[in-house]
């Protein structure tokens, strides 16, 4: 199996920032790859699968951020991750954090 | 943004009662309200608003740890307590796990920058294992303050 390895570094759009619920979002995601996915704000690089991990990042709207994913589905990984990140993590009924911001 | 930035000790608890997500949500609020950090008539608001919250997502994070949270415009800085629960309550977690710590969390919605850095201040330290392990097995709510105090002075995490 190859050990490919991706990265995209992407600006945070969203409002409210990487807070609890798209860093939800962003591990759900990150899960259903079997490739390791790292995320890099500065000097911190973490697991782009937890939760607790990503909100320990407080990456605020304006923030730039580096996904990373190495393993066999790196590619689709990062390009699923980007796009949910760029879209300012749309919830279920497809509106944007921004519209529906409360939470 | 530290522990005693929005943790109003004097509403922290141990020994929570509830045995149900909006029970313990409750006993926090009540705790918030009797401490004098929130009004009665911000009761059902608010709770209804941490419901509505846990509705897109359980906040139970694993790991025996939940932060029920939401952002609210009657509070004007973020409002914060902590509890303990000796049996553990259901909470729909992510892991399946019941959850004995919660940190409860009201916001304005219109600082998102200090809500995210309460976020970032609790998730820092709950991922160091001494800091939930001696919250979980706290005895009264001044072991939780000192707790606080020494994660404020970062003696638990670099």
């Amino acid at each position: 199996m190859t050990e490919e390895k991706q990265s995209a570094t992407i600006t945070i759009i969203n409002p409210q920032g990487l807070h609890m619920r798209p860093a939800y979002l962003f591990a759900e995601m990150a899960s259903r790859f079997s490739s390791r996915i790292e995320v890099v704000k500065d000097d911190m690089r973490i697991d782009g699968k937890s939760v607790l991990s990503i909100l320990t990042l407080g990456a605020t709207q304006g923030s730039q951020v580096a996904v990373e994913a190495t393993g066999p589905d790196a590619e689709a990984a990062v390009a699923e991750l980007v796009q949910l990140v760029t879209s300012g993590f749309p919830d279920e009924s497809g509106k944007t954090e921004a519209e529906a911001s409360h939470f | 943004m530290k522990f005693c930035n929005f943790v109003k000790s004097e509403a922290i608890k141990v020994d929570l009662d509830a045995t149900t997500k909006e029970g313990v949500i409750r006993e926090l609020i009540h705790s918030l309200i009797a401490s004098g950090s929130l009004t009665a008539e911000q009761e059902e608001p608010i709770v209804q608003a941490i419901m509505k919250r846990e509705e897109l997502g359980s906040t139970g994070i694993g790991r025996g740890i939940a932060v029920p949270h939401t952002k609210h415009s009657s509070v004007g800085q973020p409002v914060g307590t902590v509890g303990v629960s000796r049996q553990g309550v259901d909470f729909q977690s992510l892991d399946g796990e019941k959850v004995q710590l919660f940190f409860l969390l009201i916001s304005p919605p219109d600082r998102p920058g200090d809500h995210l850095r309460a976020l970032e201040n609790i998730s820092k330290q709950l991922q160091d294992d001494t800091f939930c392990r001696f919250l979980k097995q706290s005895k009264t709510a001044n072991d939780v303050r000192q707790i606080l105090e020494e994660a404020d002075n970062n003696q638990f995490v670099s």
